[in-house]
C-alpha cells in the first residue's frame, strides 16, 4: 500500500505464536515456570486415555453400538492441556471435540458415551462436573453462551474463568466476532479457544478464510491474543494457564489460536479421502502430539516401553469398565421427555404423554 | 352490568395508588422483581443510560447501577446468547429486542438452545430467562417494526410465549415470567404501552402464565383475543351486548403453553367461538385454538368457529397498516355471520 503524507500510523499490530517442544521431542526453550516435568507424564497418560477412548468410541459406532461420534484424534493435546490447567470452578463451554477436556475434568467417558448413543442423559454428567455445558453442536453459538457465563461471572465479581472451544471452521460465523467484540468491551473472563485443526468438514482452512492467522481475528475486538502450537503440550500448558489468571484476575478476555490437526474423518459419517490426500496426512501424522511428547519424555528418562504397555492396559480397562456402564444404562421412559420441557408440565402435556407412554410400550413389544 | 371476573387482580380501584400506562407497569414489574432478587438483571440496546426507546426500561440504571441494568453491543444474537449463558448460572436476565422485527437472528439461541436446556441436561441446567420484545402495528412505525410474529415462537418446545393486553396484566405476567424457570418470550403490544391508564397497586402478585383471563362473561357467543385487539374485541363486546347478545371475552395472556381449558368450557357454554389476532392468518394461534375447540367441544358448537386475522401478506408500509389490522367492523361482522349460522 502506499503510504503519502496525508497518512499517519495511527495504529499498529503483531501476532505472535508461542513453541516450546517440536515434532522432533526437542525443546526449542527450556520449560517455562508453569510447566513441571511431572505434569508432563500427567499430560502424556491423559492423551492416552483420551485416544483409548476415542478409539472405543469408534469401534462402537462401528458395531452399531453408538452413534455419529466425532474423534478428536490428532488434536488432543489442546483439549488435555485445557482439561489440566482448567480449575474445578471455571466453567467449560464447549464444542463437540473436546472429550478430555471432560474426561479429565471429572465427567465419565459412560456420559459421554451416552451422548453420542443417542441419549439425553449423557448430559445430565453423573460425576462432580455440574457446572459444565453440553456439547454444542449449532457452530459457534456455544461462544455467546460462553460470554453469558463469564457475564455472571463478572457480575458476581467472582475469581473465575470461562473456557469456550471452537473449530477453525466456527471462526467464519457472526457468534465468533460478537463474542470477541463484547468480551473486549466489557473485559470479560474470558478465555476462546479455537481448534484449528484446517478442516470444517470438507473445507480446509484456506476456502475459509484469507487470514494469515485466526489470532489476528482478536484485533478487531482489542483482546489478547496468541497463536500456539497446538500439538504442543508445553505451549498449551504455559499459554492455557496465563490466559485463564488473567481471565481470573480481571485482566480480561484472550484469544488462542492453537493449530493442529484433524488426522481423523470429521464424524464416523463423514470419509475425508474425498477431500484430502493422503500425503497431507501422511505429513500431519508426523507432527501430532504424542508422538513428540513420547519422544521427549523417554529421552529424559520419564518414559518407557513398559510404562507404555503398563498404562495402555491400564487404560484400556478403565474405558472397558465405562463401556460396560454405558451398554448397562436402563432406557428411558417415555414420560422423561415430556417431565423436563418445561419446569412444570403444562396440562395439555398430559394426553400426549399418555400417547408416548402407550407408543413406548409398544415399540419396546410390551 | 356485565362481570369482569379474574380481571386485574393488581387494579384496586379503592387505593388508586399508581395510575399507570403500560410502560409504567412494564417498569415497576421489572423495579419490583430488582429490589426482591439480586439476580434479576436487565440487557438490551439502548436500555440503560436511555432507558430503552420506549422508556420501558427507564431509571433502573440508576437505581440499580450498570452491574445489572446493561447496554449491550448492538447484536441481537449476542444479547440472546448472553442471555442464555448468564441464565444456566443462577443470573435471571431479562432481555429487551429492541424491536420483535429485529428478533429473527436470536432464533437459534432460542430453538436450539433456551428452550432445550433443561430438557438436554435432564434438569441439571436450566434457562430462566426473559426475552421482551414490542410488537404489532397501529403507531406508524417504519418498515420492520410493526409484525406480530408470534405463532412462529409459539411452535418451539419449551418455550413460554406471553402477551399482556393491559397495564395491570402486563405488571402481574411480566413478574409471572421473570419468576419463572421456563425461558419466556414476552411480546409487549406496543399500540397499548401509552394508549390507557389503569390504577395499580404495586403487590408484588404475579399472574399465572399457564391460564386464559376471562375478561367478561357471556353465554351467546364467545370472543378470543389476546395483546393489542383485547380494545377492540372489548368494545365489539360492547356493541353485541347492547344488540341483546350475551357475550364472553377470552384473553388468552399466555399463547404457549395454551390454556385450552378455559377456551373450550366456555365454548361449551356459548356453543359460538370467534377468534381474533393481528398475526396473518394462515398457521396462526387461532388456527391451534380452533383445532383444540373442535377436539373437544365439537358436539356444543352450533356454528362453525370464526376467526378474524391480519392477511397473510407482509405487513404493509404505515400509510396503509390500517387496512391490515383487523378492527371493530371486521369482528362484528363475523360474530354476527356466526350467530346467524345457528339461526339457521
Amino acid at each position: 500500500m502506499n503510504i503519502n503524507n496525508s497518512q499517519t500510523e495511527i495504529a499498529c499490530f503483531r501476532i505472535y505464536r508461542e513453541e516450546y517442544l517440536n515434532s522432533e521431542g526437542e525443546l526449542l526453550n527450556q520449560l517455562p515456570d508453569n510447566v513441571s516435568k511431572e505434569s508432563l507424564v500427567l499430560f502424556y497418560k491423559h492423551m492416552v486415555y483420551a485416544r483409548t477412548f476415542d478409539q472405543k468410541a469408534i469401534a462402537l459406532q462401528r458395531t452399531g453400538q453408538l452413534g455419529t461420534y466425532p474423534s478428536a484424534l490428532g488434536q488432543e493435546a489442546i483439549n488435555t492441556a485445557l482439561g489440566m490447567t482448567m480449575k474445578a470452578e471455571d466453567v467449560l463451554v464447549p464444542y463437540y471435540r473436546d472429550h478430555s477436556t471432560r474426561l479429565i475434568r471429572g465427567t465419565p467417558a459412560r456420559d459421554l458415551f451416552l451422548y453420542w448413543g443417542g441419549d439425553e442423559r449423557g448430559s445430565m454428567f453423573s460425576d462432580t462436573n455440574a457446572v459444565d455445558f453440553p456439547d454444542c453442536v449449532p457452530i459457534a453459538t456455544q461462544m455467546s453462551h460462553g460470554a453469558g457465563v463469564a457475564t455472571a461471572m463478572k457480575i458476581r465479581q467472582l475469581p473465575q474463568a470461562t473456557v469456550t472451544t471452537c473449530g477453525d471452521g466456527a471462526t467464519s460465523r457472526g457468534d465468533f466476532y460478537e463474542t470477541l467484540n463484547v468480551a473486549g468491551v466489557w473485559q470479560l473472563p474470558l478465555v476462546m479457544v479455537v481448534n484449528n485443526n484446517n478442516w470444517a468438514i470438507s473445507v480446509p482452512f484456506s476456502k475459509q478464510s484469507k487470514v494469515q492467522t485466526i489470532a489476528q481475528k482478536a484485533i478487531a475486538a482489542e483482546i489478547h491474543k496468541l497463536q500456539v502450537d497446538g500439538n504442543d503440550p508445553v505451549a498449551l500448558l504455559s499459554v492455557f494457564d496465563i490466559a485463564l489468571k488473567r481471565a481470573r484476575t480481571g485482566k480480561g478476555a484472550t484469544l488462542i489460536e492453537a493449530v493442529t490437526y484433524r488426522l481423523g474423518d470429521h464424524t464416523t459419517a463423514d470419509d475425508a479421502r474425498r477431500y484430502r490426500s493422503d500425503a497431507d496426512l501422511q505429513t500431519a501424522t508426523q507432527l501430532e502430539p504424542m508422538i513428540r511428547l513420547r519422544k521427549w519424555l523417554t529421552k529424559h528418562n520419564l518414559w518407557n516401553d513398559e510404562l507404555e504397555a503398563q498404562e495402555t492396559k491400564a487404560c484400556k480397562a478403565r474405558v472397558q469398565v465405562e463401556v460396560k456402564a454405558y451398554l448397562a444404562t436402563p432406557p428411558q421412559q417415555a414420560e422423561d421427555f415430556f417431565d423436563y420441557v418445561y419446569e412444570q408440565c403444562p396440562a395439555d402435556f398430559a394426553p400426549q404423554k399418555q400417547a408416548a407412554k402407550a407408543k413406548m410400550a409398544r415399540l419396546q413389544g410390551h | 352490568m356485565t362481570e369482569y371476573k379474574n380481571m386485574d387482580s393488581h387494579v384496586d380501584t379503592a387505593h388508586q395508588t399508581h395510575t399507570v400506562t403500560m410502560v409504567d407497569a412494564l417498569n415497576l414489574a421489572m423495579r419490583r422483581a430488582m429490589i426482591e432478587d439480586d439476580n434479576v438483571v436487565m440487557l438490551g440496546e439502548d436500555i440503560a443510560t436511555n432507558g430503552g426507546v420506549f422508556r420501558v426500561t427507564e431509571g433502573l440504571k440508576d437505581t440499580f447501577g450498570v452491574r445489572r441494568v446493561m447496554d449491550t453491543p448492538l447484536s441481537e444474537t449476542l444479547i440472546a446468547g448472553m442471555a442464555v449463558g448468564l441464565a444456566t448460572q443462577g443470573i435471571r436476565p431479562v432481555a429487551e429486542i429492541q424491536f420483535m422485527g429485529f428478533i429473527y437472528s436470536i432464533m437459534e439461541h432460542v430453538v436450539s438452545h433456551a428452550s432445550r436446556m433443561r430438557n438436554r441436561t435432564r434438569g441439571r441446567l436450566t434457562c430462566p430467562l426473559v426475552i421482551r420484545a414490542p410488537f404489532g402495528g397501529g403507531i406508524h412505525a417504519p418498515e420492520h417494526h410493526s409484525e406480530s410474529t408470534e405463532a412462529m415462537f409459539a411452535h418451539i418446545p419449551g418455550l413460554r410465549v406471553v402477551i399482556p393486553s393491559s397495564p395491570g396484566r402486563a405488571y402481574g405476567l411480566l413478574l409471572g415470567a421473570i419468576r419463572s424457570n421456563d425461558p419466556v418470550l414476552f411480546l409487549e403490544p406496543k399500540r397499548i404501552y401509552r394508549s390507557f391508564k389503569q390504577n395499580l397497586v404495586d403487590t408484588g402478585q404475579a399472574l399465572p402464565l399457564d391460564s386464559c383471563f376471562v375478561l367478561k362473561e357471556g353465554t351467546d357467543i364467545t370472543l378470543v383475543s389476546f395483546g393489542a385487539m383485547i380494545q377492540e374485541t372489548l368494545e365489539v363486546a360492547k356493541t353485541l351486548e347492547a344488540e341483546g347478545v350475551s357475550t364472553e371475552v377470552i384473553d388468552v395472556a399466555s399463547i404457549k403453553p395454551l390454556d385450552s381449558l378455559t377456551i373450550v368450557d366456555s365454548v361449551k357454554k356459548t356453543g359460538h367461538c370467534i377468534i381474533i389476532h393481528e398475526a396473518a392468518q394462515s398457521y396462526g394461534p387461532a388456527g391451534e385454538i380452533i383445532a383444540r375447540i373442535q377436539e373437544e367441544a365439537f358436539f356444543y358448537l352450533r356454528a362453525p368457529v370464526g376467526r378474524v386475522c391480519g392477511f397473510d401478506i407482509p405487513m404493509p408500509y404505515f400509510k396503509n397498516e390500517n387496512m391490515y389490522m383487523p378492527d371493530q367492523m371486521q369482528i362484528l361482522e363475523c360474530a354476527h355471520k356466526t350467530l346467524k349460522i345457528s339461526q339457521g
